[in-house]
């Protein structure tokens, strides 16, 4: 038994997507540990009511927001859902880093339960970042793109 | 099947208790908050916070497509509603059920059932329930030969209606057609529902509702009732279990009535059937079901050692009813005190703002359930519940002295609360007694 580097992204997909920090597997004598960086040994049990101690595991959606490039503004998504960067699958994307947009440029579409929604730059300027990922859960108010305003 | 990942769809105190029994069964918790509760005890407390929409209920927490999106984009098994917000709201429960996943309580077209009071009024009617005497009346001729068997005072109530708005108490037969013209008008007006019923108005009622369990197949125990008669507007104060002062056979057909309508739903979860005692008769009727956890649902668990919200877990996976009728214990007493952020010399005008200091009490059988601490903010755009305080003991007396010393251990500040208020009730002669109808804290206001 061997594991593919296609395995193994899999594998660390499912402990980025999880609450634990460390996976540890055995696949007949082939051992795969993995670890969180900068995870810290998970605390036995919860003490009960007001301890507000560190946050459990590190929220993945938590894991991908960025910091703010320096001059730029955040396009915030407006709504929770799944957010898409193309029109549809295969097509190229509506905005592209370095690109230039204008306030009512569709930057992408996040979809709430079918339901469309598109969503624009509402920002004049250059693309620097886009931090969002395509066909992923983004909340509202989250980072979907940066803009250095003109 | 099993569930891993839950989506805990609400805020607050209950959101933080789902949070803490999901914990204990292993199960992974994705929280959802509006901006204003981005930086709540219970998202603090969660794997998972995902921020579905700025503070307004309408624009978050009671977006029907957002939290089922949010729980599919998470990859949660399951939904926990908690109460108010989408808890009771059939399109919900039927969205996830299509969507895949479970939700957390009873199946839409229980909510449903429950949820029309004509509907939930026939259904009990079936299980032969004892209902208040009375019925929906279309016309004058109708509603004047019901009200003669139903005698007077009685009470005109919209179908559309709740939380005593839209009625009308008719004291003398000959004030009904007046009273009926106005009543019909006024649902038609505020509920877009002209229908109204008449019902027999009880002088001196009691609110007493039981705790049911229902595994969905027809397998439904009580877990013993709770009096919640301390309301002020419909709004409950205190509640205990066991319910004091009450004829031990009125006690057990109240318990029975309640698993009989619950098994005909072949309700599935944790519910509530509320009864009006009436006490100059010592009748009993059906009021409603709330198909949901309950705020006061700590009282029961005090009495009864289960843990509530892991039951309608584990009933949500399919699994049996945890016990028996016979093996469940009903041990001591609980009392109950809702600790709100309002001002009782202002009418009880709600106070929202920041908690600068929060102590809570701790001690013998004393609970707490809150979700606020030092420097915890109260939004304006929720209720204004800042916790529950809970005392049990092996006797009614033991837990009222109890809460009382709990009451005085507590410190808040910051915030108006209704602490005092609720310490002076706890003292009332008439309290200590046992037995309070709906009127009392109307009466003791003045």
């Amino acid at each position: 038994m061997s594991l593919t580097a296609k395995d193994v992204a899999e594998i660390l997909q499912a402990l980025e997507s999880s609450s634990f920090d460390t996976l540890d597997l055995d696949l007949n004598g082939m051992k795969l540990h993995l670890r969180r960086s900068g995870a810290a040994p998970a605390p036995a049990t919860r003490a009960a009511p007001p301890t507000p101690a560190a946050p459990a595991a590190t929220p993945a959606s938590v894991a991908r927001i960025i910091e703010a490039p320096p001059g730029t503004v955040p396009v915030a998504a407006p709504l929770l859902g799944i957010f898409y960067r193309a029109p549809k699958p295969g097509e190229p994307p509506f905005i592209e880093t370095g690109a230039r947009v204008e306030p009512d440029t569709i930057i992408g579409i996040i979809e709430v339960m079918k339901l469309m929604n598109t969503v624009r730059a509402g920002v004049q300027g250059e693309v620097v970042a886009i931090p969002a990922r395509n066909g992923e859960l983004v909340e509202y108010g989250e980072a979907l793109l940066f803009v250095r305003p003109d | 099947m099993p569930i891993r990942r839950v989506l805990v769809a609400n805020r607050g105190e209950i959101a933080l208790r789902v949070i803490r029994s999901c914990r204990a069964l292993g199960i992974e918790t994705v929280l959802t908050v509006s901006e204003a509760d981005r930086d709540s005890l219970p998202a603090r407390h969660a794997d998972r916070v995902l921020c579905i929409g700025p503070g307004r209920p309408g624009d978050s927490y009671l977006k029907i497509d957002t939290v089922v999106q949010a729980a599919l984009g998470a990859a949660a098994d399951a939904v926990h509603p908690g109460y108010g917000f989408l808890s009771e709201r059939a399109p919900f429960a039927r969205r996830c059920e299509e969507s895949g996943i479970v939700f957390i309580g009873p199946t839409a077209a229980q909510i449903d059932a429950v949820g029309d009071k004509l509907r939930a009024r026939a259904e009990a009617e079936a299980a032969n329930v004892p209902v208040v005497p009375g019925g929906a009346v279309q016309g004058l001729t109708e509603a004047t030969a019901l009200a003669a068997r139903i005698g007077v005072p009685l009470l005109i109530k919209a179908v559309g209606g709740g939380g005593g708005r839209g009625m009308k108490r008719v004291d003398q037969l000959s004030d009904l057609p007046a009273a009926l013209d106005m009543a019909s008008g006024e649902a038609g007006a505020a509920f877009g529902d002209a229908r109204v019923y008449l019902e027999r108005y009880v002088a001196r009622g009691r609110h007493v509702e039981v705790q049911v369990l229902g595994d969905g197949r027809g397998g439904v125990i009580h877990l013993g009732e709770r009096d919640c008669s301390v309301q002020r507007r419909y709004q409950k104060l205190i509640e205990e279990s066991p319910a004091p002062v009450l004829d031990q056979r009125l006690r057990e057909s109240l318990l029975a009535a309640a698993v009989r309508f619950a098994a005909r739903l072949q309700y599935r979860g944790a519910g509530t059937v509320e009864f009006l005692v009436d006490a100059d008769r010592g009748e009993f009727y059906f009021l409603e079901m709330n198909a949901r956890i309950q705020v006061e649902h700590p009282v029961t668990e005090m009495v009864t050692g289960l843990d509530l919200i892991a039951e309608q877990i584990r009933i949500a996976q399919g699994g049996d009813l945890p016990l028996t009728q016979a093996a469940v214990r009903l041990e001591g007493c609980a009392i109950e005190c809702r600790i709100n952020a309002e001002d009782p010399a202002r009418d009880f005008m709600p106070s929202p703002g920041r908690v600068r200091d929060a102590a809570w009490p701790q001690g013998e059988g004393i609970r707490v359930d809150t979700h606020i601490t030092t420097g915890s903010g109260v939004p304006p755009y929720y209720d204004s519940l800042l916790g529950k305080i809970i005392a049990h003991g092996p006797t009614r007396e033991v837990a009222r002295t109890r809460l009382a010393a709990a009451l005085a251990a507590t410190r808040i500040s910051g915030v108006h609360t209704n602490l005092g208020f609720q310490a002076q009730l706890l003292a009332d002669a008439e309290f200590a007694r046992g037995g309070v109808d709906t009127g009392f804290l109307a009466r003791r206001n003045g």
